[in-house]
């Protein structure tokens, strides 16, 4: 059993090397069609010109085998552990931070981790408490599924929290997220996708974004009160006008995922996350005997 | 109807900048200097003289992946851009000691720029933020580097060739694509606000 738990944790170490250096490098499909329909109905010269600079940009970064944009972000991981997979969840966040580093310091990479108070470098893109894991935990399984989605911090620094109250409803969630995106104007390096969690508690509320920006584009929550918000929000947003880089055009977001959480009746927070174009994800699906099965598009 | 120019860097005849206009395509030669947070932190707010030459420069928002050779040097790995706006406060004394003549970066500047941009005949350019893998086949080399203890945040001096395509975001002239995009989007959200 020890035996199985060691190699799987070689596994998991070396798929999380592997991920990060991928999602850097080959960004998914339903991404690269998301660029060129944005392109297609962009009217701005502007907007134009940085259009096609992305799409030029992915090309090159596929021939030259390079990273697709240079921030390669705080790692950020999502783990959903089937309830019998062999390795405890203790060994699967060893495994991602040893992986981290090492493809960090292979590649090499830019190293981001910094202290937050002195701002020292803390290592290959690992230090206190980074990477960041979130957990799901799935019964009757014993498989794994580890996402990985480099985080840049240009969109990063656009996130944005209001507590807004039940009395703001609907309108008071859509109100915050236009004027947050129009705020940010271009330097979350738009067209991106918007995630935006409601409900739950404060902190929750932020977590939800970010599990909506990591979904890919154009799925809808399969609450289809959550998913007519999503497609609202989705054309009020392409109607502000700020346009690819900020530069002004059509095309200000390539998509908006919204996730909710029940809340307490006097609660109405929402929070906006937000995913540049270079929208990175990659995902290893590995099975209890140590198979691992590579997913761009999950 | 928008202007595409070709400027070579550092430039030392003003009007090289001046016949710049909001919106315009520009694609840059020569050489530009590479500078970011720290680094700017370090010559104003700590008080360091920068060791390079910074008259009628182009500076370049950037924290650069790099491999560093056995012989000192630098190889590129992946050179791209940085949100500017956090580097807003650096513009006018920028121009006003140094004479930078242009600052390129991702996202623009906010309206305070406007201003000492008009006074000091300087421009912003606009880069596509994230097209890291295109801009780096656009470093020829990196030639010296300073600084190399706040890396990546050091001082870099890279020569380019055909950098771009780049818009100007703000001119000289008192003129600002983001201030217009702005207030556009302030006027619109009115009206979508009234609607939802």
């Amino acid at each position: 059993m020890s035996t199985v738990a060691t190699d799987l944790q070689a596994v998991v170490e070396d798929a999380a090397a592997h991920l990060y250096v991928w999602a850097l490098k080959d960004i998914p499909q339903d991404l690269r069609d998301a660029l060129v329909e944005a392109q297609k109905r962009e009217t701005s010269v502007p907007g134009q010109r940085v259009l096609q600079t992305i799409i030029r940009n992915v090309e090159i970064a596929d021939d030259e085998k390079n990273l697709v944009c240079q921030d390669t972000g705080i790692a950020v991981y999502t783990c959903r552990v089937g309830e019998r997979f062999p390795l405890h969840p203790v060994r699967i966040y060893e495994a991602l931070r040893d992986g981290t580093a090492r493809a960090t310091l292979e590649h090499p990479l830019r190293s981001n981790a910094v202290h937050t108070i002195t701002r020292e470098n803390t290592g290959p893109n690992v230090g206190h408490r980074l990477p960041i894991v979130h957990w799901e935990f799935v019964p009757d399984w014993d498989g794994l599924d580890v996402k990985c989605v480099p985080k840049g911090s240009g969109s990063e620094n656009m996130s944005f929290l209001k507590m807004c109250v039940p009395a703001d409803g609907v309108k008071g969630i859509k109100q915050f997220v236009l004027e947050s995106i129009v705020g940010a104007g271009g330097k979350p390096c738009p067209p991106g996708i918007v995630g935006v969690g409601i409900g739950g508690s404060a902190d929750y509320a932020m977590y939800l974004a970010k599990e909506a920006i990591a979904r890919p584009i154009g799925t809808r929550n399969a609450d289809p009160v959550v998913a007519q918000l999503e497609d609202e929000l989705f054309e009020l947003l392409n109607e502000t006008g700020i346009g690819p880089m900020g530069l002004g055009g059509d095309v200000t977001v390539l998509q908006c995922h919204v996730e909710h959480a029940d809340t307490h009746m006097t609660l109405n927070p929402v929070a906006v996350n937000y995913q540049c174009w270079a929208a990175r994800r990659a995902t290893a699906h590995v099975a209890a005997d140590g198979t691992v099965d590579l997913d761009r598009e999950a | 109807m928008t202007t595409t120019h070709e400027v070579t860097f550092p430039v030392t005849d003003p009007e090289e900048i001046l016949k710049l206009r909001a919106g315009d395509e520009v694609v840059v030669q020569g050489h530009i200097i590479g500078i970011r947070d720290r680094t700017q932190i370090r010559i104003f707010d700590q008080g360091q003289e920068p060791p390079m030459d910074l008259r009628g420069a182009f500076l370049l928002h950037t924290a650069p992946g790099v491999r560093k050779r056995d012989d000192g040097g630098y190889d590129k790995v992946c050179i791209g851009t940085t949100t500017s706006a956090r580097m807003v406060r650096f513009t006018e004394p920028l121009g006003e000691r140094y004479g930078v003549r242009a600052i390129c970066g991702k996202g623009g500047f906010p309206d305070e720029a406007i201003e000492p941009m008009r006074r000091h005949g300087m421009v912003y350019f606009a880069i596509v933020g994230g097209a890291a893998a295109l801009e780096t086949t656009q470093i020829e080399e990196i030639e010296e580097v300073a600084w190399e203890e706040l890396m990546p945040e050091c001082l870099w001096k890279f020569r380019v060739k055909d950098f771009g395509p780049l818009t100007v975001g703000i001119d000289a002239h008192g003129n600002s694509l983001y201030h217009d995009v702005q207030a556009a989007a302030q006027e619109k959200l009115k009206e979508l606000f009234a609607r939802i």
